[in-house]
């Protein structure tokens, strides 16, 4: 087991080249200037060749490449060029911001999806199946955007329920976790967490439908097992595959949406990876995808550990 | 009935946890639509918006522009500067003279020093505030500007490369940062999250891409522009349905860039929408390449009367204004063309004709245009429109579709650049507020690239003569006649496909009052008040 976790732990080191020199070269083989942060429309020629000696953007790529892995290696992502900010204060705050989102779109979408999955499993074939399951479909098949601004319309422009946008009326920095903030976050995490919920039920439901056909559970119910007993062995069962699905949509949430963080205006990972994007903000761009291009991959393999110690069968070598 | 109960109760929870009612501040909260605060630095980024919103109100420059009428161009006014002439003996030296008593949000005083510091910070490389991202973001708006020097405590004198009397207009781009703030930290990063200028709004608090706070700057130097609001947050929103529903749940009172699919909306539930003609153009920039067909006149005015700009109005829902040159008729720089640009079909097809196009020989044309863009209006629906339009007098219109980024690219290399793909137009629509960025970079023949934007390299001694003439009139009212003289030969070349103006809509919830909304890119919040 060590050696497979040193083994895993090893492999992350390619892979944080590879996706950095990917992103590297995507900004560049896009039509775009990197300066594009910085530089007016009216900018001429000129005033772009000094910029660029400025920026440091005159070296040659690989340089340029090389001296910002340099730099990473060594815990330093650079400054925003957009905005003169260290990237790593910008990425922290879009973390705790979207960590918020998750926690919430997580709380609710693993616990309906749990539920639901549970109970269209135990009752498969008949109508609350088939309900549960066109729910299921429905969730993953609705366009994110869409559902988010059908909630906005709704609950906050017609119902005048719940805010719009935003993370509190003073903005993140005064988050607190009391009704007054949490209200912000009832409307993107519902949106953000349906199709998590989708997935989680429609898997779960799989699994127990599944489990509850097995040999074994017909013979704990004639040894006269309680049928708490029975869900309780069912759950053992279906934990190590439902764990690993809950671990990824949980990447997925963490991740941020740049679609709902930004039809929320959540200040978050989504929202500053679209804007690292739109401005070409090159130092921001590579530290936020090395950022969560590493989080999923430590992501997995905290779900690979967690997966064997739930089930000794699944031995890793 | 029990569920039902729980509805209520739900809902009553809801509500009696909405935000109690403002305290004794009156606050106006505006929805830009830049996907980040623009830079506070003193130099903003994202274009006019930043300008806007996080220039003009905690800022001021030696000029300014006149924000207080909706009906009157906007022009130039004295701000730190009370007064200005060009030294008669040498006209690449401005003399500004300061307005005594003007002071800094942090009690320093803004005399010659002040106003030195912040020439050199975009001008003088070897100064320690010289600062690359300031320089871009300034010195493209005063071209000719090479430096300042204190004559005394009150005045300044300006110095550029050669004379030029935008110089005045231009400045109202450099707006005036407290050195003594910068000097805390010596670093302009560290400036921005404090920023310290002398406008009528004061900084509060920054949350980073999230808000933007400011208060009235009561020891404001104009009293008469003291805010009449309190405090002022900005947020940035760039998705425009999110301003929309944000106006509508009443998280906002103002949003900017109202789409014009979400007026009708937005006046039924009580909002108030403005809009007025400001300096704004949105044109194709044709090529005077040799070998082009634009290069020849008859063609350049025939695409010009073959635009049924009324039709583009109406597509944009009413919100722009029909386009007969760069300025309107009755602005100073109107000039009077001779060529009337409007809708004439026939006359179009009888310059194709002259020209040797027809049925039998169609006019072909390349445009570039982009998918989207600041100031691009609805740049594919307006294109198309317009294609069809040239259709019907036998033109046969390409476009070559790039995203707005791309084109500026495209605009920077010029029409003989192969990056132009061998375009005949390119559509970038652009501020016409000062004479340099409406005029002398698209007609100066020295202002082909790399050095600006005479992309369709227009090099002809008229020109080129009409430029030097505005440049050098150093009266305003000579030179506003010398800037119609040039502003006329370009219609009558026809150098442009002029199109339409944007009227800017804006949308305002009902607490609003007091607001003129000026025909400027800036406009000016210190009349507000909220209800």
């Amino acid at each position: 087991m060590l050696a497979y976790l040193f083994r895993r732990l090893l492999y992350v080191i390619p892979i944080a080249l590879a996706v950095s020199a990917v992103c590297f070269s995507l900004v560049y083989l896009g039509p775009v200037d990197p300066l594009m942060a910085v530089l007016p429309p009216d900018a001429s020629l000129e005033l772009i060749e000094q910029l660029k000696a400025a920026y440091g953007f005159d070296k040659p790529i690989p340089v340029q490449f090389a001296k910002w892995v340099a730099r990473a290696a060594q815990g330093d992502l650079g400054t925003s060029i957009a905005t003169g900010r260290p990237v790593n204060s910008e990425l922290a705050r879009a973390i705790s911001n979207t960590f918020v989102l998750a926690f919430f779109a997580c709380t609710f979408g693993f616990t309906l999806g749990l539920a639901l999955g549970f109970v269209a499993g135990y009752f498969n074939g008949t109508w609350i199946d088939k309900l549960v399951t066109s729910f299921a479909v429905a969730g993953v098949s609705v366009p994110h955007y869409w559902l988010g601004m059908v909630l906005v319309i709704i609950f906050s422009v017609f119902l005048n329920w719940l805010p719009a946008t935003g993370m509190g009326t003073g903005g993140s920095g005064d988050w607190a976790w009391d009704w007054e903030h949490i209200r912000f976050v009832i409307l993107p995490a519902v949106t953000l967490s349906v199709i998590p919920t989708a997935i989680i039920t429609r898997t779960v439901r799989a699994l127990v439908a599944d489990i509850l056909s097995r040999e074994f559970v017909s013979a704990l119910v004639a040894k006269g097992l309680s049928e708490a007993g029975v869900f309780w062995h069912v759950v053992k069962n279906a934990a190590p595959t439902a764990l690993a699905v809950m671990g990824i949509q949980l990447g997925y949430l963490l991740g941020g949406s740049i679609l709902v963080e930004t039809v929320f205006t959540w200040p978050g990972t989504g929202f500053l990876l679209s804007i690292a994007i739109f401005q070409r903000d090159l130092p921001l761009l590579q530290g936020t995808i090395l950022f969560l291009a590493l989080f999923f991959v430590f992501l997995n393999l905290l779900v690979d550990v967690v997966q064997t110690l739930l089930d000794p069968r699944i031995r890793r070598t | 009935m029990h569920t039902l109960k729980l509805l209520a109760a739900f809902a009553a929870a809801v509500l009696a946890a909405a935000p109690p009612q403002a305290s004794a501040q009156s606050v106006l909260r505006i929805g830009m639509t830049a996907a980040d605060i623009p830079a506070t630095t003193s130099q903003p980024d994202s274009g006019f918006e930043g300008n806007r919103f996080t220039g003009v109100t905690m800022f001021d420059g030696l000029t300014q522009w006149d924000l207080s009428s909706a009906d009157k161009p906007s022009v130039v006014i004295p701000a730190l500067a009370e007064s200005w002439a060009i030294d008669a003996k040498d006209k690449t030296k401005w003399i500004f003279k300061l307005r005594k008593g003007a002071k800094f949000h942090d009690g320093t005083e803004v005399n010659a020093d002040a106003i030195v510091f912040n020439f050199e910070k975009v001008l003088k490389k070897d100064a320690p505030h010289y600062d690359a991202k300031l320089v871009a973001q300034t010195t493209p708006r005063m071209p000719t500007v090479s430096g300042a020097r204190k004559i005394d405590d009150s005045t300044v004198e300006v110095q550029t490369s050669e004379p030029d009397s935008f110089v005045p207009i231009n400045l109202t781009n450099l707006f005036i940062a407290s050195p003594s703030a910068w000097a805390k930290t010596k670093s302009w990063t560290e400036f921005a999250k404090n920023p310290v200028g002398s406008g009528p709004w004061k900084f509060v608090r920054l949350v980073p891409r999230e808000r933007l706070e400011l208060e009235k700057f009561t020891g404001y130097w104009d009293a008469k522009r003291v805010p009449k609001t309190d405090r002022v947050v900005l947020i940035p929103m760039p998705d425009a349905s999110t301003r929309v529903n944000a106006l509508l749940s009443g998280q906002l009172d103002w949003i900017e860039a109202a789409p014009s699919d979400a007026v009708a909306q937005l006046r039924s539930r009580g909002m108030q929408i403005t809009s007025n003609p400001y300096p704004h153009t949105w044109p194709w920039q044709l090529s005077f390449v040799a070998g082009h067909p634009t290069a020849d006149l008859k063609v350049r005015q025939a695409i010009n009367l073959a635009i049924d700009r009324d039709a583009i109005v109406k597509l944009l829902g009413g919100y722009a204004a029909p386009a007969k040159g760069a300025v309107p008729p009755g602005h100073p720089w109107w000039g009077n063309p001779k060529f009337d640009i409007k809708y004439d079909p026939n006359q179009a097809k009888k310059l194709l004709a002259e020209a040797g196009y027809g049925p039998g020989k169609p006019l072909k044309i390349k445009v570039q245009i982009s998918q989207s863009g600041s100031g691009q209006m609805l740049p594919l629906p307006m294109n198309e429109l317009m294609q069809q339009q040239l259709k019907q007098v036998g033109v046969e219109v390409e476009f070559d579709v790039m995203v707005w980024e791309s084109l500026f690219n495209s605009w920077r290399v010029g029409a003989k650049d192969p990056k132009s793909n061998g375009a005949h137009a390119i559509n970038v629509s652009f501020a016409t507020q000062d004479p340099f960025f409406a005029f002398a970079r698209f007609y100066d023949s020295r202002m082909v690239a790399p050095r600006s934007v005479n992309w369709g390299h227009i090099q002809t001694p008229e020109f080129d003569k009409l430029v030097a003439a505005a440049r050098s009139s150093f009266d305003g009212k000579e030179r506003d006649a010398a800037l119609g003289r040039l502003h006329a030969h370009a219609v009558e070349q026809a150098a442009f496909l002029f199109v339409v103006h944007d009227t800017g809509p804006r949308a305002l919830s009902p607490r609003v009052t007091g607001f003129v909304q000026s025909k400027n890119w800036f406009q000016d919040l210190s009349p507000i008040v909220m209800k």
